[in-house]
């Protein structure tokens, strides 16, 4: 069976079918999207925890830490009744089952994963950068550089396992996008769906290409990562 | 210097990156108002009859249909919150307490069909051919497994009906409640060589992958019947009412009566329209 799903997989993407693109396109880019805003406020979020002292931050870690692990369908759920129209945002902006709820529940997701890799590398490894940058006279522009020069490896290892954890989640996106076809069916819940209907095959060759896309996407970040 | 404007570009396109998300997003969600939220059972979507219905409705009204394919529990919660405009299950007892309560109105019959006991060939029971009650008390006696949807879904509430008709209370070494829907429990009973009860449609179209045969069918006690309900307006101002009631509407016509029996699967008629 699972041969013949390797053989399905490669004429599925091969056959040209537009849906399936359309499937394919929209996982990347709900999670591609998510790890990006998770990025944006993850990155600075463990910069300035990781360099500072603040009281409760022994608390903040732990928290963050347990935080990476969160279950995939409770984030769904949560986000899927504060979203509602009985919730407290769904009152008045209204995104349930849209893709941007799916990206709301996969930045919660994600965040964590980025800001917990970095502050560990960040508390880790930044002092004696700053302490030497300070020492050669390098301005507060040329140090930030330099910082996320050095702790690049870090930055990218969070980015992957974040990206990683968020493309292959089905729980949360199920909840809040409703899998509605041609609207918010991924790949992960299209692969929950033919599983269901029994279609085996399918399901396993939806799944070999999402294993691709994650294979693809892994090697570019890891040659850009020893790329010098 | 020349490094430094490379990455600022970079940091430039990310950010036309976001932005232009950003807008693909929101585009996605300001096209409503034509839109229609469709909370219905995973046994109406995979039985394929939605995909015969609605392109019709979509056709006729304008309206573009979302469908939401839960189980009945959920599609009934969903409508209890607002976030669908219209609903189509099969419990009538939840169904009418979703009117009574208030979050429904315009309850409509649509179609039914049958729910039928599963399970091996070898039927280590001995329940083919015995009627309903006859055929849950010889499982209860243990001679095989019987899996349970287990997941507050119609075909569950019909089942502990049926369980309770009885008065079994179902448990024990040869009970195993799951949690999942018609789909995987289907595929998992045929696995174990377990009985089970499900509804006509998902088994029909799914029979040609299944070593399940059909054991106890045709009686009464056995009837499905699908409801339409719209989602109160008074108490969700902002839902679809109009192409709730279109669609109520719709699904009740002489048309669509047409496709609903016209629609076989595997040489079975899944419904019958009302």
């Amino acid at each position: 069976m699972l041969l013949t799903s390797l053989k399905e997989g490669i004429k599925l993407i091969l056959s040209g079918n537009t849906e399936l693109y359309l499937i394919i396109g929209r996982s990347l880019f709900v999670s591609s999207m998510a790890v990006l805003i998770a990025g944006i406020i993850g990155i600075p979020l463990a910069f300035a925890a990781g360099l500072n002292n603040f009281p409760g931050k022994s608390w903040f870690i732990k928290i963050l830490y347990v935080c990476m692990g969160l279950p995939p369908v409770l984030v769904g759920l949560v986000v899927f009744i504060l979203l509602s129209r009985s919730g407290p945002i769904g009152k008045h902006v209204y995104l349930l089952f849209t893709p941007a709820a799916m990206i709301i529940a996969q930045v919660i997701l994600a965040l964590p994963i980025i800001t917990g890799l970095i502050i560990t590398a960040v508390e880790e490894k930044a002092e004696p950068i700053i302490l030497t940058c300070r020492g050669l006279g390098a301005n507060q522009r040329q140090l930030t550089w330099t910082l996320l020069g050095e702790l690049k490896l870090s930055i990218v290892t969070g980015i992957v396992a974040a990206f990683g954890r968020v493309i292959a989640e089905v729980g949360a996106v199920t909840l809040v996008g409703g899998d509605i076809e041609g609207y918010t069916r991924v790949l992960t819940t299209a692969i929950v769906l033919e599983s269901r209907k029994g279609n085996f095959e399918l399901a396993l060759a939806l799944g070999l290409i999402l294993l691709t896309i994650s294979f693809i996407i892994n090697t570019a970040l890891y040659h850009w990562q020893y790329r010098r | 210097m020349l490094k430094r404007t490379k990455l600022n570009g970079k940091i430039l396109s990310l950010f036309l990156l976001v932005v232009l998300g950003m807008n693909l997003t929101v585009a996605g969600l300001s096209q409503e108002r034509k839109e229609l939220v469709l909370a219905t059972t995973t046994s109406t979507r995979d039985s394929g009859l939605l995909d015969h219905l609605l392109p019709v409705f979509e056709a006729k009204t304008g309206y573009k249909v979302k469908v939401l394919a839960v189980g009945t529990g959920q599609a009934i919660k969903i409508g209890e919150m607002g976030d669908c405009d219209v609903i189509l299950v099969h419990s009538r007892a939840a169904e009418d307490k979703f009117v009574a309560d208030g979050y429904g109105v315009n309850r409509r019959d649509v179609m039914y069909n049958d729910y039928i006991l599963v399970g091996p060939g070898n039927d280590p029971a001995r329940i083919k051919g015995l009627s309903v009650k006859e055929a849950l008390r010889a499982l209860a006696r243990g001679k095989g497994v019987f899996i349970s949807r287990g997941d507050d879904s119609g075909t569950h509430k019909k089942e502990l009906e049926l369980w309770a008709s009885v008065g079994i209370k179902p448990e024990g070494q040869w009970y195993k409640a799951i949690g999942k829907g018609m789909g995987d429990t289907l595929i998992m009973a045929n696995e174990l060589g377990a009985y089970t009860l499900t509804d006509r449609g998902t088994y029909a179209s799914m029979k040609t992958r299944l070593d399940l045969e059909p054991l106890v069918f045709g009686d009464e006690a056995l009837f499905n019947p699908y409801g339409v309900i719209a989602v109160n307006p008074e108490r969700h101002p902002a839902v679809n009412y109009e192409g709730a009631m279109a669609f109520i509407e719709f699904i009740t016509s002489a048309e669509a009566k047409e496709i609903i029996n016209g629609y076989v699967v595997n040489g079975e008629q899944l419904f019958i329209a009302e």
